[in-house]
């Protein structure tokens, strides 16, 4: 019997002391290897008598099993230790900065423009475009601004060369010749981008849109720029009235400025190409040098409106005892200057990269009714 | 425009305060700039009388007062030489904020007085601009009066008249529409004729164009001229007239009153007995008078106006002139010339009141840079029908300040006509505003403004000749009865476009700003115009681009591309420290004036200056651009596998050697690669600048479909494979044109193939390159065998080498 107890203790000191996995293989070998010392005795069972090999066997069978267990474990071991070891090399210093990725942004302007089209869009307008330079006649005449008429000196006018009949081109000073464009029926052959809302075959009335795009006027200053942008918004239907017009733009800023809270008034202004016209107010706090929407007693101009002028409809050829509607213009910039708080509208175009990351919109920030507007 | 309250009420019966007045012109459509209250700014100053005035213990020149005051009997320390028992002056309590010091009084003892509060002078009180003491009043005021009412100041309100409404420039034509709004009863408002005691001895003639159709005018003899009554002098200040003279005072307390420009000359310094209106005449030159205006034989005619300028008289100007017509003595509707000035010398004045054309009147104040009063006015319109209202009023303004006897008035021509009347459907109001009004209410309003009605017809009077049609008469009502009232009402449902508002090509231009700055690039928006010269640099700048009156010389013509804006801004960024950027714009750039010459581009620009790296990996950022560029593509729809790269016959803005364009079949989508130095160099921008520009409406649409369904997946059960291949080209030669090559092998089989390597130098042939592609099969049916591989490959060296000439590496 004591040769196996010996033999156990032996083996099992070896595999403890067993330093790493090729150590751990050699008393593998001698142990449980073909001439190892286990696989002797086992060999050795052979030539027992049954009585012999009834005692033997089991104890000798006992003995290889815990070897081999106790191997198991102790490799299990040496890897994990190995791996340990392994890894604790790779380590690498994630504190160091990661290769820089430019923060990219969508613009204030563009960002406003993408919030009032989804708003509009909820309320079934498409949108339509036009030309940044335009004929007198989309501008001015066809919008009842008579020829020489003083309305026309107001719009501080860009103009272009005339030409050899004496015509010149100028660079429109609001979107609403656009209407023109949208309304008239025996329209020149336009290139496919200008967009007449769909369908385009049919420019009959009912007409809902919305024209977005750049604008111009000789002005410069905090509040004014060379270059503007508007959303003009036009409505033609048989019994459209200014009950309309206010419930739209009551919607339409209350959703923008995205508070209930939004206190309107509409005040009698002048444009030549509505009839009544308005100007909308929207009531705010100008207190701190700041202006907050939906507070304080404070009345700021946010956009002219009015019924499109029986003039305008019958100079694009719709009749103004059987159509009707209304038409409004407001600065996109201005409203987005108003609701995002830049301090100077001449920024908007100076593409600052400092400006364009303080005040420009994550690409993810796409308007949507879904998750609100910004 | 501006008026005071008190004006407005000589028009209007009324109790209402200014602030009542604002909100009231407000909502009538008068647009009030700034209310002036000198009551608000001295509300804590009242009238207090010195009851004692002794010495001051410690100062010869200081003065121990005791005064009666609104807060009882005080004890003030004044330094005024004229601070005397029984003295009425104005008091500030401790506290009061003093407007012309600037400092808020506060209880401190003057050598050793305590003064409780401070009497003020005028200048203190900021009602003159110096002063000599405290104020003296007069006794009969009353202790406690506020200062503001003491003084006789009151709100002045200013305003802005749309052009549409010359009867606003009035301040008869704004108590009629604030008491047409309710805000009290307009006065009388008519005109006493005065009779004329002999007849006029100078005549009117007219030239019969249109500057000038009718005129007016009145001798009155015998005047004494002279400053103007402090009532008068006072209200013409109030709105910031200087006081001149009696005749030339009403004239202007006429204009601001009325809105009826009026002019007076001095008969002493007329030549002949013909007043005449008419155009400006050619080449001049008429008989030398004795007065200084006389033009050269070689000039047009001239004028020595009343602001003491000397303007050249063009032939599209209304002249008046004397001297049998020869000499101008005024620029009708516009001002009058010092040759026949009234002043105060003058005892005989020929009264002018007269309807001058309003384009043309316009025009020669753009012409002459002259914005009058009366230009002001007739550029807008005058009442044609005031002419003679006007000569009354101002006869009777005169003979009271300055005597004298009037002669018969005379007048020359014809009014304009009338407007016509309007057939007036009532109910028309309430389909055009969405108010319900009763009929008798809007008849109410109307009649209110002075609109005369019979049966459906209406007939605008003389001075609201904008009133053209039934919509301008529901805007008369709407805004009388209150845009408040108005109903808000939904916009009736209209059926939305299934597949939503934006057309294919909005929605593309939506999601590519979306995907560009997703991709690392800030929006920029730069001005639609730049420098001609910069223009020209970019393939623009032709005449007809060119504005002719631009904001700044260096935004003078339409862009032919937005590229320079953008590495014009990379520049400006750069010099402030910022020279790593990437931009993006997404906007027109004009090739011509037409409609069709206004593209939409998407464009970008990278200028690379990236922070230095601790693993040292380098970046290649123009192919990093490229990249980007093929990513926004894919983003958009584009069919980028179909795109065609190729290099060459650019345009030359770009780098020669590293630049490209994309084209699908014969359009070029975009160009893009390096900007060339010598357009940096004129930019004034370090470089290197890589950038594109893609033409978006070049991104053909996708076809319509019945369906928004897919095409069905088929997804191989069998594993791809990879081949090798490197060809020696010629070093010239496109890789992208080898990988095409390469890939149209076996369109069936090859599913990828891609450039791994490229490589020049030992063990290739001078002049050329070696390129290695690895390929990508595709089994479909079933495994391929050796022989199908063999075969595959020999099929690709073949079309490699047809294509190129491409030979296998040994």
């Amino acid at each position: 019997m004591t040769d196996l107890t010996q033999l156990e203790a032996e083996l099992s000191a070896a595999v403890d002391g067993a330093s790493d996995l090729s150590a751990l293989e050699t008393v593998r070998v001698a142990a449980l290897g073909k001439s190892g010392s286990i696989s002797e005795l086992l060999k050795s069972l052979g030539s027992m008598n049954p009585d012999e090999r009834r005692e033997r066997g089991p104890l000798i069978n006992g003995l290889r099993d815990r070897v081999q267990s106790a191997i198991v474990a102790k490799k299990a071991a040496l890897e994990a230790a190995e791996l340990d070891a392994k890894l604790a090399a790779e380590r690498v210093d994630l504190t160091l900065p990661a290769p820089p990725r430019r923060k990219g942004s969508v613009h204030p302007t563009m960002q406003v423009m993408d919030e009032m089209i989804a708003v509009f869009a909820e309320m079934g307008f498409s949108v339509a475009e036009g030309p940044d330079i335009e004929t007198d006649f989309n501008n001015f005449t066809a919008l009842n601004f008579p020829p020489k008429h003083p309305a026309r000196e107001m719009h501080d006018t860009f103009f272009l060369p005339e030409d050899e009949r004496g015509e010149r081109k100028l660079l429109r000073t609001h979107t609403s010749p656009v209407q023109v464009r949208v309304m008239h029926r025996v329209n020149e052959k336009l290139p496919s981008w200008i967009a007449n809302g769909p369908p385009t075959e049919n420019r009959e009335p009912p007409i809902r849109v919305i024209v977005p795009g750049r604008t111009f006027r000789k002005d410069s200053d905090q509040t004014h720029t060379p270059m503007f942008h508007q959303i003009e918004g036009l409505v033609i239907d048989k019994a459209i009235h200014m009950g309309h017009l206010k419930w739209t733009l009551e919607t339409f800023l209350s959703r923008f400025f995205e508070t209930p809270d939004v206190v309107t008034r509409f005040r009698p202004h002048h444009f030549p190409f509505t009839e009544p016209s308005a100007e909308m107010d929207v009531q705010c706090d100008r207190s701190g040098g700041e202006v907050k929407i939906g507070q304080g007693s404070d009345w700021l101009e946010i956009l002219g409106c009015g019924m499109v002028h029986p003039n305008v409809l019958r100079n694009v050829g719709l009749d103004p005892d059987v159509w009707q509607g209304f038409a409004f213009g407001c600065g996109v910039d201005r409203l987005g200057v108003l609701k995002y708080g830049m301090p100077d509208l001449r920024d908007m175009f100076a593409s600052d990269v400092r400006w364009l990351e303080h005040y420009g919109f994550s690409p993810y920030a796409a308007p949507n009714p879904a998750t609100g507007l910004s | 425009m501006k008026f005071t309250l008190s004006w407005l009420k000589e028009h209007l019966e009324t109790n209402a305060t200014a602030a009542q007045v604002v909100d009231a012109m407000t909502m009538a459509g008068l647009e009030v700039e700034q209310v002036n209250d000198p009551a608000a700014k001295l509300a804590a100053f009242s009238v207090a009388k010195v009851v004692e005035a002794a010495p001051h213990p410690n100062a010869d020149r200081l003065r121990v007062c005791q005064v009666d005051t609104v807060d009882g009997r005080k004890e003030i320390v004044c330094g005024a030489p004229n601070a005397r028992p029984g003295l009425t002056t104005i008091y500030a309590p401790i506290g009061a904020y003093v407007p012309g010091l600037g400092v808020t009084l506060a209880e401190k003892p003057v050598r050793g007085v305590v003064s409780n509060g401070m009497l003020c002078s005028a200048s203190e009180l900021e009602s003159a601009s110096e002063s000599d003491g405290i104020m003296e009043l007069p006794d009969s005021l009353a202790v406690g009066t506020p200062a503001a009412q003491a003084l006789g100041l009151e709100s002045v309100i200013d305003f802005e008249v749309t052009p549409n409404r010359p009867d606003w420039l009035g301040v008869v034509g704004i108590a009629r529409d604030l008491a047409a709004a309710g805000l009290g009863v307009l006065k009388d408002v008519g005109v006493e004729p005065v009779p004329g005691k002999f007849p006029c001895p100078v005549a009117i003639r007219l030239d019969g164009s249109d500057a000038c159709p009718q005129f007016a005018g009145r001798l009155i003899r015998g005047v004494k001229n002279g400053p103007s009554p402090a009532w008068l002098q006072q209200r013409l200040i109030s709105v910031g007239l200087r006081p001149i003279n009696a005749l030339v005072d009403v004239t202007n307390l006429i204009t601001y009153d009325r809105a009826r420009p009026l002019h007076v000359y001095d008969r002493a310094l007329m030549v002949g007995d013909v007043i005449e209106a008419r155009l400006g005449r050619r080449g001049g030159g008429g008989e030398v008078s004795a007065d200084h205006a006389t033009p050269t034989a070689h000039s047009d005619e001239q004028l020595i106006a009343l602001d003491g300028k000397t303007y050249d008289i063009t032939a599209e100007m209304s002249v008046i002139a004397d001297a049998d017509g020869k000499r101008p003595i005024g620029l009708g509707g516009i001002m009058g010339g010092t040759s026949t000035g009234c002043s105060e010398a003058t005892t005989e004045v020929f009264l002018e009141a007269a309807w001058f054309d309003p384009i043309r009147t316009a025009q020669t104040g753009r012409t002459t840079g002259i914005t009058s009063d009366a230009q002001y006015r007739f550029a807008r319109g005058v009442d044609p029908e005031s002419l003679v209202a006007g000569i009354e009023l101002a006869t009777k303004l005169i003979l009271d300040l300055c005597g004298g006897e009037p002669s018969d008035i005379v007048v020359a021509g014809q009014a304009l006509p009338r407007p016509a009347p309007i057939a007036f459907d009532r109910a028309y109001v309430r389909q055009l505003s969405g108010l319900d009004l009763q009929p008798r209410r809007i008849d109410d309003i109307l009649r209110d403004l002075g609109f005369h009605q019979e049966g459906d017809l209406v007939f605008p009077p003389s001075w609201r000749r904008d009133v053209e049609g039934k919509a301008d008469l529901v805007e008369e009502v709407a805004r009388i009865e209150g845009y408040d009232a108005l109903p808000a009402l939904p916009l009736p449902e209209m059926a939305k476009p299934a597949g939503g508002v934006l057309t294919v090509r909005q929605a593309r231009l939506r999601a590519a700003r979306r995907a560009m700055a997703a991709k690392g690039y800030a929006e920029a928006v730069t001005w639609s115009f730049t420098k001609r010269e910069t223009a020209a640099l970019f393939g623009g700048g032709a005449e007809a681009l060119v504005i002719t009156n631009p904001i700044a010389a260096d935004l003078d013509c339409m862009r032919p591309s937005i590229l320079p804006g953008l590495i014009e801004a990379a520049g400006r960024n750069a010099r402030r420290g910022f020279a790593d950027v990437a931009l993006f714009e997404i906007g027109p750039f004009y090739a011509d004036d037409t409609p069709a010459g206004q593209v939409t581009a998407i464009a970008a620009i990278v200028a690379p200056h990236p922070p230095r790296r601790w693993d040292g990996v380098a970046v290649d950022a123009l192919f990093d651009l490229k990249a980007d560029l093929l990513s926004l593509l894919d983003d958009l729809g584009a069919p980028v596998a179909s795109l065609q790269t190729a290099q060459g016959g650019l345009s030359d803005w770009w780098h020669p050697g590293r630049s490209a364009a994309m084209r699908l079949g014969k359009t070029t989508l975009v160009e893009f690669g390096e900007l060339h130095p010598r357009i940096l160099k004129a930019l004034d921008v370090e470089g290197p600048v890589y950038g594109f520009e893609l033409i978006a409406d070049a991104i053909p649409e996708p076809k319509r479909k019945a369906t928004k369904s897919k095409p069905a997946l088929e997804l191989s059960p069998l594993m791809p494979l990879s081949r090798d291949f490197a060809f020696v080209v010629d070093a010239a030669a496109p890789a992208g044109d080898l990988v095409r090559a390469v890939a149209g092998a076996d369109k069936a089989l090859i599913s990828n193939a891609r450039v791994f390597d490229v490589y020049q130098g030992p063990g290739v042939a001078e002049g050329s390159k070696s390129v290695a592609v690895e390929i990508t099969l595709q089994p479909r049916e079933k495994t391929l065998t050796d022989a199908e591989i063999e075969a595959l490959s020999a099929k690709v060296v073949a079309a490699a080498e047809k294509a190129l000439g491409a030979k296998l590496r040994g």
